[in-house]
């Protein structure tokens, strides 16, 4: 007996929301207690899917940041600078902990609140943010022998502003090392991905860390200014826009504050062709579609060698045929919806200017939700170094294709660019890998393989991408005089 | 597009990234097949299933209850498909006919001095004629694995295409013995040397060596039919044989075959589950969503 042709697709595979608890209003975790914003001001968080509101957020106005700021450096002087080591290491542990007893309902508010597919907040952003606890917590009490014949001290109250693609990640990224260096925070999460940073309050208040040592505040862009204007903070982590990287260098400039700045990308994934070909198509959309393109380091420029570009397009073309679009709690969704709807706008923009400047145009045929913020995966190919799309970050599902001959016209081409934030090199030569990743401006260099992360590795960038790093040892410097 | 029998004509096999193989093979296997997927999905399974015995032991008296069995997989519940063929040895292929041939089950016969494959060619030629003559529907051959690992892939590529010739209207399955070959590299070149040499279906493992049809070697071989496809217009079929003991490993099996090659390859015209057990798995998985709960193994029939 043969079979009919099979039209095979998969049913809806939704996980539940029911498990979550998440309050209607959320005030201010200001020294252990949760505030009242002074100006009463509250503003709306939505879920992007289908535009529907979620809770309301506290808008913090100087005045709530100054209460945040005397707080941290109260608990800073009174309480986690007196503490042992290993005592400080102890309440990172229980966080950790506490964030994977948690790891499941914090997925689903990520994905809620952000947009992103369940398939990468369960599997990614939440696993990776608590290993960046226990990792941490594994140094504080070992610094010397991080740094030995050094001296080395905290620095006070850390300021830290996290943008929105990796909320609960970012924040774990800020908070983690702060902690572990003997130093006490306030962090502000981005406006429209606030929650994910609210229930690690929760989770960090259950863990009886001591009051004021971490402090939430949320808010806009004027709440992230007075956090980087307020006298008493000594040291700035910033994870966003490479504009408001440069404002906040400007704020900061003729102040003893420190910096950490984590810009923008436009990072350059090279395609040789001796690399294994379908390993690097995965690692092409890996690098462009993971999260919806809203990462920083994202390979949104593609440079395939000319004499493998027509092969490569034509597997990538199909291969985002098979990715799926749409719920992001859906757990078989790869796409999941775009953050805001100012994103998307942002996002169409350029699309636009794509067409206009008449580079060849794709988009994945798929049937996009009515509601809610969506983008297709898109491609431009044969793009030209000069044009905007090769030259601005856009952050979003938009990728441009280049090719190149040789390797000489591939280093340069990749490095003619004002960021510097990440590359990706595939190839089965291991001499051709070395001699790029020492020749390529970027702060990470993935080598058959793209967007891998992991608590002990240095993440960070050269030119307009910032610079300090995060993660490892590095990331512990940050934190230390 | 004719085939050419031209050993030259082969392409170079891109390389295999073994690290890069695991990932997108764990991404298959996070698919999340529920409701109506998974029904129908299982009974695109049953109708996949090559129902095998390849023993020494083999005798017509349980090639005749094996191939009841593909006919009648499981009696008391409605509308099940059959298998989509009975596989055994070419000794077997005349009695296996007589009974499954009126359901429109095929005949599958391994030859070429299987699992082996250390015959002289004409013992070769002969073992495939046999079967041929016999009624066989589809010829599983072996390739030389000596041959390929030391170096000789022309010798590899002529065997292939004179049992091509041998096989007549029969649709040669040409087994790689992955767990032989070792690497993804080799697989992918088997598969290319295969496929260019006349393969109607490429074919993981006899199921005597271990591992056997694990996703990464499946992937790859899928990935080669893709690229012979884009090249040549010509589909070839997989079968992967050997260690899909369950239902949720078949599953992902097809998502596999649905992200890699499409829908069109979800026929049992283009893909095979090689297997004795798995049958009554998928049957269990159909009835435990029917009535919520599982049976016994003692209420599906063996064979």
């Amino acid at each position: 007996m043969t079979t009919k042709n099979n039209n095979w697709d998969y049913a809806a595979s939704v996980e539940s929301t029911a498990h979550i608890k998440l309050n209607k209003k959320y005030a201010l975790y200001i020294d252990g207690k949760w505030v009242e914003p002074s100006s009463k001001k509250y503003f709306t968080t939505h879920n992007p899917h289908n535009e529907e509101r979620i809770a309301e957020i506290a808008d913090a106005n100087d005045h709530d940041v100054d209460l945040a700021v005397k707080a941290a450096d109260r608990a800073y002087k009174e309480v986690w600078s007196k503490i042992s080591a290993s005592e400080r290491g102890k309440y990172i542990f229980r966080i950790a902990r506490l964030m994977q007893e948690h790891a499941r309902e914090l997925a689903v508010i990520e994905s809620l609140d952000s947009g992103k597919p369940i398939r990468e907040s369960r599997d990614i952003d939440i696993p990776l943010a608590c290993n960046h606890f226990f990792y941490y917590a594994g140094w504080a009490d070992k610094l010397e022998y991080a740094f030995p014949n050094q001296k080395k001290e905290a620095l006070g109250v850390a300021g830290q502003i996290i943008p929105w693609n990796f909320p609960l990640l970012m924040a774990a990224w800020k908070i983690a090392p702060a902690l572990a260096t003997g130093n006490t925070v306030v962090l502000k999460p981005a406006e429209t991905t606030s929650l994910t940073a609210l229930k690690l309050a929760e989770i960090i208040h259950a863990s009886g860390l001591p009051p004021g040592v971490v402090n939430i505040v949320t808010g806009y862009g004027h709440t992230g200014a007075a956090i980087v204007s307020h006298p008493k903070v000594a040291k700035i982590a910033f994870t966003g826009s490479t504009a408001v990287g440069k404002l906040i260098q400007r704020s900061i400039a003729g102040t003893t504050k420190k910096a950490t700045l984590e810009l923008g990308g436009k990072s350059a994934n090279i395609i040789f062709d001796d690399a294994p070909i379908d390993q690097a198509v995965e690692g092409i959309i890996n690098g462009i579609f993971f999260n919806q393109g809203h990462v920083c380091c994202a390979g949104s420029r593609l440079f395939v060698q000319e004499n493998v570009a027509e092969k490569v397009i034509r597997k990538l073309k199909h291969r985002m045929q098979s990715l799926q679009i749409g719920n992001p709690l859906d757990k078989n969704t790869d796409i999941g919806a775009i953050n805001s709807a100012e994103q998307l706008s942002i996002i169409n923009k350029y699309i636009k200017i794509g067409i206009k400047e008449g580079s060849e145009f794709f988009q994945s045929k798929c049937v996009l939700p009515k509601k809610g913020y969506y983008c297709a995966p898109t491609l431009f190919i044969n793009v030209a170094q000069s044009s905007v799309l090769t030259q601005e970050e856009i952050f979003g599902p938009v990728l441009s294709i280049q090719t190149f001959r040789t390797v000489d016209e591939v280093i340069q081409k990749a490095n003619n660019s004002p960021y510097g934030l990440a590359a990706g090199v595939w190839t089965d030569k291991g001499s051709k890998i070395f001699n790029l990743t020492s020749k390529l401006k970027a702060g990470v260099v993935w080598a058959n393989t793209y967007n891998k992360f992991d608590p002990s590795s240095p993440f960070g960038g050269y030119k307009e991408s910032g610079y300090g790093r995060e993660g490892g040892l590095h990331g512990l410097a940050a934190y230390l005089k | 597009m004719t085939k050419t029998n031209d050993f030259n004509a082969v392409p170079r096999s891109p390389s295999i990234d073994k690290v890069g193989v695991e990932e997108r093979v764990a991404r298959f296997q996070s698919r999340s097949i529920k409701n109506d997927s998974k029904m129908q999905g299982l009974h695109m399974v049953l109708n996949m299933i090559d129902l095998t015995t390849l023993e020494g032991k083999d005798t017509p008296g349980k090639v005749r209850q094996m191939c009841f069995k593909a006919a009648h997989l499981h009696d008391s519940y409605p509308d099940l498909p059959t298998v989509a063929a009975v596989c055994v040895y070419p000794s077997m292929v005349r009695l296996a006919k007589s009974i499954v041939g009126d359901f429109g089950i095929k005949v599958a016969s391994v030859s070429t001095a299987f699992p082996s494959g250390q015959a002289p060619m004409n013992v070769k030629i002969s073992d495939t004629k046999y079967a041929v003559e016999h009624g066989a529907d589809e010829i599983d051959m072996v390739i030389s694995r000596g041959k390929f690992l030391s170096g000789e892939f022309s010798f590899v590529f002529d065997e292939i295409s004179a049992i091509k010739e041998v096989c007549g209207d029969a649709r040669l399955k040409v087994i790689l013995e992955t767990g032989e070959l070792s690497t993804l590299d080799n697989v992918r070149k088997a598969s290319d040397i295969a496929m260019y040499a006349g393969a109607d279906f490429i074919k993981t493992s006899t199921g005597k060596i271990q591992p056997a049809a694990t996703m990464q070697v499946t992937y790859t071989m899928l990935q080669a039919i893709r690229d012979f496809y884009d090249e040549t217009g010509v589909m070839v079929g997989m079968k992967p044989a050997g260690g899909i003991s369950n239902a949720k490993l078949a599953l992902h099996n097809l998502v596999m075959v649905k992200e890699v090659l499409g829908q069109e390859w979800l026929t049992n015209q283009w893909f095979r589950f090689g297997a004795s057990s798995l049958a009554n798995d998928v049957l269990m998985q159909i009835l435990k969503t029917d009535t919520g709960a599982y049976q016994s193994a003692d209420y599906f029939t063996i064979d």
